[in-house]
């Protein structure tokens, strides 16, 4: 039988897939839509049936079921309780048993805190007044990019020469998920929301297919240690290019995608043969320093004829300011902080859930050492992993990020439940697949429509927010500590993000 | 001819001067006294733009390429041909550290030795398919994570009491082709690859390049085909794929 149980490498299910027979009518949809072989029908019984270790919990059978005959749940713990080993047993079995690694995907999901949630915003209250943004102009373009120290206007004119800037007309832009860790449909819609929306969306490290070179204007181009697909026509379309060096979900690690998912036109987008691994090095072996990453910096800079800013992609660690003191010396644009609760398509677990720093604190450090260092002004910050909603933008504005990147919020947007399953290239939302018969699942049309929904509703809640603050610029926003006060957090916590506490 | 003395030009102006030269049409460009300026030649796309350089060019010569061809008369620095995607680039002489790194396209002569991690992550994909040819000896790590193209080393300076090769040669190679001109040690590489001896046709493949070297450098080919090749190859395009299993 199909679904017969090995012993051998039994490890309990996660979930249980329940179905009401009655209800069921046997048109076998779950069963066509399953990509993860937890569903199949049994013909002499005229039954279907679920194989619950194989499911994922993405929910997709329940979500296409005509007469809602499946519910999915949790799997209750079939272990004695044991608060220390809790979640330990089935990955040391898993290693012993599979003599390898596991590899997870989509961010940090570990119960570490979230400052977000510690961080209260002000309102104004009589003694100056809050802004209707329905009915009085509201600001939220912004420009990123290195700003000058000051100045020169002289006869009526500007005579300063302005670098190179990107210019948003909402401070949120679709953070990089390269072609090949996503569907081609999913790119499609992310490059129409972002020209629609005039923001932009990052092609990741795995090049630029063709056909999206129509966004030319709304892509950032990035550039990590595997160069895939890196040439002079996609320098050339990217307005803004972002040297990955590293990422909030596996810092300090290279990037992997396996050769079963690097088919025939992911071979040819990443420029590298079809079916081998397409493994990026840990560290770009040119940059190993600071000067060395100021030269990756102006090649890309004078291949491109100083034309584009120039954006370095850290992962939050632990001398994070430090680094991107360092960066803005380097001759960055914008620098990129990407938390430890950002997201992947692929990572080893451990690396996952337990290398980084959240991207609150981070963002409050860098901020304040490039003030210190007065600096601030030579870069933009991009505020990366983890957000998730618009509140999480205002209060990273607050912190001092000049924009931020959203890339779970807007899978979610388009159908993605958090399954975690990326790195299986089996999404079965269509999403995170090169396979044909999935991809398909994802319409671009509507899938772009939600990403423009959602950035819209995004941006009234964030104007709602400001003219409750009465800002009606979200320059004025920016870096403004004292709109945030902190609650349930100690001294030195309070310290670090430099907000006060609430009541004082 | 077009001709420019470099001589105290700071690399921005230079490559500015480059550049505007290029798009006045001229196609035979020659930059004298040349001393350790960055990215000359960096993302031109002219195919039939020849640089000529006359002095030591500094680090990321040629980066992001696509097309012309740059003589250099004198050593070379680090980062050579750094995600190189076409044309040429000939070295009279030394390059430093990071040849070729990440390169896809296009051919690179050096004549003598180069540094560490020549050739990292040089790639191949259809028509696409680097060449190397290094005349002298090189440092360690060459050839790591190596995914595609070929590179040929012949150890023409090689001096008894030194390797041909650093160690870690070819670690995590998964694609392309190394070959060595003698023997290699063993012990140099890492457990992704292995020594085999070249097939017929790719002998054909390894004829054709130092025949293009030796008549560039000027020097006896049969001479340099004298000796035996050995190849290195990758023992599997996914080395690492055991490593790793689908989690929760």
């Amino acid at each position: 039988m199909k679904w017969m149980k090995n012993l051998k490498t039994y490890v309990p299910p996660s979930f249980v897939v329940e179905r009401d027979d009655y209800r069921c009518i046997r048109c076998k949809a779950c069963v066509e839509q399953c990509s993860f072989d937890a569903t199949f029908y049994d013909e002499d019984e005229d039954r279907v049936w679920n194989w619950d270790a194989n499911c994922v919990g993405c929910d997709r059978c329940a979500a296409i079921c005509p007469t809602e005959a499946i519910t999915v749940r949790r799997a209750d713990p079939t272990y004695r309780y044991n608060h220390n080993w809790n979640g330990h047993i089935d990955s040391i079995k898993k290693r012993a048993i599979f003599g390898g690694t596991p590899v997870v995907s989509m961010g940090n999901d570990r119960p570490y805190p979230i400052y977000w949630d510690h961080m209260l915003l002000n309102a104004s209250q009589v003694t100056n007044p809050s802004i209707d943004p329905l009915r009085e102009p509201m600001e939220l373009k912004t420009f990123l990019g290195r700003k000058p120290d000051s100045l020169d206007i002289s006869d009526d004119a500007l005579k300063t020469k302005l670098a190179p800037q990107l210019e948003l007309e909402i401070p949120i832009m679709f953070a990089a998920m390269s072609y090949g860790a996503l569907s081609y449909n999913v790119i499609e819609a992310l490059g129409r929301a972002a020209k629609e929306m005039g923001t932009y969306y990052n092609s990741g490290e795995g090049g630029l297919n063709k056909d999206h070179y129509k966004f030319k204007g709304n892509i950032i181009v990035q550039v990590a240690s595997g160069r895939f697909g890196v040439h002079k026509d996609y320098l050339d379309v990217g307005s803004a290019i972002e040297i990955k060096i590293g990422q909030g979900a596996k810092p300090g690690i290279g990037g992997h995608l396996p050769g079963e998912k690097v088919s025939e036109t992911i071979s040819e987008t990443r420029m590298m043969p079809q079916g081998s691994d397409a493994l990026s090095p840990a560290p770009h072996h040119d940059v190993y320093s600071i000067e060395d990453l100021r030269q990756l910096i102006y090649a890309l800079k004078e291949a491109t004829e100083y034309k584009k800013p120039v954006a370095v992609k850290i992962a939050c660690v632990h001398n994070v300011a430090a680094i991107s003191s360092g960066i803005a010396r380097a001759g960055a644009d914008i620098i990129v902080l990407d938390g430890f609760k950002g997201g992947t398509g692929a990572s080893p677990q451990v690396i996952r859930d337990n290398i980084g720093l959240p991207l609150e604190v981070s963002l409050a450090v860098v901020d304040e050492r490039l003030r210190q260092e007065g600096i601030r002004q030579y870069v933009s910050i991009v505020a990366s992993g983890g957000i998730r909603n618009s509140m999480d933008v205002v209060k990273a504005i607050a912190l001092g990020a000049d924009a931020v990147y959203i890339g779970t919020a807007a899978l979610i947007a388009i159908g993605c439940t958090m399954c975690q399953q990326c790195h299986t290239g089996k999404c079965a939302w269509g999403i995170s697949t090169q396979d044909p018969h999935l991809s398909k699942r994802v319409n671009p049309d509507i899938s772009s429509k939600r990403l423009i929904n959602l950035l819209e509703v995004w941006a009234l809640e964030i104007k709602e927010t400001m003219g409750a603050m009465g800002i009606n610029s979200i320059e004025s926003l920016r870096g403004n500590r004292l709109n945030l006060r902190g609650v349930g957090l100690n001294e030195k916590e309070l310290e670090i993000l430099g907000i006060l506490p609430a009541g004082e | 001819m077009y001709e420019i003395d470099a001589k105290g030009v700071y690399y921005r102006d230079l490559n500015e001067r480059v550049r505007k030269a290029i798009r006045e049409h001229h196609k035979d460009i020659v930059l004298h006294n040349v001393c350790g300026q960055y990215y000359i030649g960096c993302g031109l796309n002219d195919r039939d733009v020849k640089l000529t350089i006359n002095g030591v060019p500094g680090n990321d010569l040629g980066a992001f390429m696509n097309g012309p061809t740059i003589i250099v008369n004198d050593d070379a620095q680090d980062g050579i041909g750094n995600t190189m995607n076409g044309g040429k680039i000939v070295v009279y002489g030394n390059a430093g550290d990071v040849v070729a790194y990440s390169m896809r396209g296009g051919k690179i002569f050096i004549e003598k030795d180069v540094g560490y991690r020549a050739c990292i992550h040089m790639k191949a994909y259809k028509e696409m398919n680097p060449t190397v040819v290094i005349g002298g000896c090189s440092g360690a790590f060459m050839g790591e994570y190596m995914a595609g193209g070929t590179l040929i080393l012949l150890g023409l300076t090689k001096r008894d009491d030194k390797p041909l090769t650093g160690i870690y040669l070819a670690t995590g190679m998964h694609g392309g082709k190394i070959f060595i001109r003698g023997s290699v040690d063993e012990r140099m590489l890492w457990s992704e690859a292995v020594i085999v001896s070249p097939t017929k046709e790719e002998m054909k493949k390894v004829k054709s390049e130092v025949k293009e070297f030796c008549n560039l450098f000027k020097i006896d080919y049969n001479k340099v085909m004298d000796e035996e090749f050995v190849k290195v190859a990758p023992k599997s395009t996914r080395p690492y794929g055991h490593l790793y299993i689908p989690g929760p």
